[in-house]
């Protein structure tokens, strides 16, 4: 997919300001609220109108002021999943999910009925109303309704932000599967670093209106990491696991990780703060942490006040955070060995 | 109490009459008014707007008048009606004109309020979904107007029932072709011997407005139920 946005929007004292080319597949827009984001998911489907300026997607132009071309939205075949689930109450979740296949070409008709239903899990929804269907049932008709109506672009605007937590996470492996399976490149809007890193591969940061940042997601991750309250988030995709002396062995990399909860024998994906990294310079004797990974020394970033330090341990790697005189009195360079304390408890699951 | 006379029974038919039929009718053009103020941008829009509602400002008897100048053998559109064979004034459909008029603003404002009331993000959905602007007004926005429809009849029909100052101007009050319940009480009340038969009428105005303000509000409940 490419999507060119050259635009301008004036909304009385914020102006939105762009000038970009997004190549690949899986895109995120990350922002705080009222930077701009959710505006512009608006005027690439077509829901808003730029004062000025030229959007293209695939070679096609969508809007151009100097043409004098805009589409409307139902010809841009440009999908969208709404923070919260957009559905109609005066249908069924069948007749949702059918209502943008109905009106789709039978040339651009390639995703069928019955793979969505199934991926997604709802084939025991179809018959009722949607008033009484769960958040998360909701969102996932939403999100088969759009995909159903075959866009060649999907943008999902905060699509997880009214779940909560352990709902959000849930979500996430439905929405990769669809558009994974489908091939649907999309666009993701987000406030949430950790979904970015989650969804897309490259990820433009978005304040007061401009483009700050353009990166993956996990450099962005970086970048951020010396003013996040939460530091930066190690995802950890566990193998099976274990039980051992009350807590969960569980496979990573070459070795194992003692974790507290969370497991079910089956692979996961668990987040790890760069703040519950302990770093030793030699070996501590006895340590309460469960976990002590001698590691070494990959590369080290400044970002802030604080010192990233990327870890190998074995094929594994682990991003821990310090002061910047911890990393000195440590003496940290890439090549040096160090040991990473980890408590059992500061996993916690995503999904 | 007396009973009813076959006058009486001819009024309460002729009433009920006029009353559907003035309903039925503006239905259409005031689920589009309603749409065009609520949804649309244009000039005039104020215009528009000034012009629906003034019939709820104006003394009914204005509004009779005025459609008298209008409807009547010298007016623009009498004329018109006049050389196709078709005559208003002073028939029921006079009545049927004077209570559409009357009762449009009730009627466009209650499909408004319902209209308005639609989450504007399920008229987006369905664009972006591959609906046309018309498409998603039959399959989004009527259906989802429902109970505005609902709750704009029923007010436009009650009107329509207790109209008197414009009936009696452009449609008069001819026993039999043009007199309604309100005009057949006037004409008892102003007779000193027939204070009963105004009562009787009276109170079967009183049980049709009851039956429909009933019908309305179940009605209303059942699809706020439904939802």
């Amino acid at each position: 997919m490419e999507l060119q946005l050259t635009l301008r929007k004036r909304f009385g004292s914020f102006t939105l300001e762009m000038d970009h080319r997004f190549r690949g597949e899986r895109f995120g827009i990350f922002g705080r609220s009222g930077s701009g984001k959710s505006t512009l998911a608006g005027l690439v489907a077509g829901l808003l109108q730029p004062d000025s300026g030229l959007i293209r997607l695939d070679g096609e132009t969508l809007f151009s002021s100097a043409e004098r071309i805009n589409l409307s939205p139902e010809r841009r075949r440009i999908g969208i999943v709404f923070q919260h689930p957009t559905l109609f109450p005066h249908l069924t979740v069948e007749g949702n999910l059918r209502y943008g296949l109905k009106r789709c070409a039978p040339v651009h008709r390639t995703i069928d009925f019955k793979t969505i239903v199934e991926i997604l899990q709802i084939g025991h929804l179809l018959e009722r109303g949607v008033e009484n269907l769960s958040g998360g049932e909701k969102q996932r008709v939403a999100i088969g309704r759009a995909v159903l109506a075959n866009p060649r672009l999907l943008i999902m605007d905060e699509p997880l932000s009214a779940l909560d937590d352990t709902l959000r996470f849930q979500i996430i492996p439905y929405l990769r599967s669809v558009s994974e399976r489908f091939g649907i490149p999309y666009l993701f809007v987000s406030h949430s670093l950790i979904e970015m890193r989650l969804m897309t591969d490259r990820v433009i940061a978005v304040e007061g209106g401009r483009i700050t940042d353009d990166a993956t997601a996990d450099r962005l991750a970086r970048h951020l990491m010396g003013t996040s309250m939460t530091g930066y988030i190690n995802i950890l995709h566990l193998g099976p696991c274990r039980a051992v002396d009350g807590l969960h062995a569980c496979r990573w990399g070459d070795g194992e990780l003692l974790i507290s909860a969370g497991c079910n024998g089956e692979a996961t994906t668990f987040e790890l703060s760069s703040k519950d990294i302990i770093l030793f310079k030699k070996h501590p004797e006895a340590i309460s942490a469960r976990n002590l990974l001698p590691c070494t020394v990959v590369d080290t970033f400044a970002s802030g006040t604080r010192t990233g330090v990327e870890l190998a341990w074995g094929s594994a790697r682990l991003v821990a955070e310090v002061v910047h005189q911890a990393a000195a009195e440590l003496e940290i360079a890439p090549g040096s060995p160090v040991f990473a304390a980890i408590k059992a408890s500061a996993f916690r699951k995503l999904y | 109490m007396t009973t009813l006379s076959p006058a009486d029974y001819d009024a309460i038919r002729l009433s009920l009459k006029v009353a559907l039929t003035a309903t039925i009718c503006s239905l259409p053009a005031g689920f589009a008014v309603a749409y065009a103020v609520t949804y649309l941008r244009f000039r005039g829009k104020v215009v528009l707007d000034v012009l629906v509602n003034l019939p709820l400002t104006l003394p009914p008897v204005v509004v009779g008048y005025l459609l008298l100048l209008i409807l009547g053998r010298n007016g623009w559109i009498g004329r018109l009606l006049e050389h196709a064979g078709i005559r208003i004034v002073f028939t029921w459909r006079a009545a049927v004109i004077a209570s559409a008029v009357v009762g449009f603003p009730l009627m466009v404002r209650a499909i408004r309020i319902g209209m308005e009331s639609i989450d504007g993000r399920l008229i987006q959905a369905s664009r972006t979904l591959g609906a046309r602007w018309y498409d998603t007004l039959f399959t989004v926005i009527l259906p989802l107007s429902i109970r505005g429809l609902i709750a704009g009849s029923s007010l436009m029909f009650a009107r329509s029932l207790g109209e008197f100052g414009a009936t009696i101007i452009v449609a008069g009050d001819i026993p039999g072709v043009t007199q309604t319940i309100p005009l057949a009480i006037y004409d008892y009340a102003s007779s000193p011997t027939s204070e009963s038969m105004a009562l009787s009428l009276c109170i079967v105005s009183v049980t049709i407005s009851v039956v429909v303000l009933f019908f309305h509000e179940i009605l209303g409940r059942r699809l706020a139920w439904r939802e």
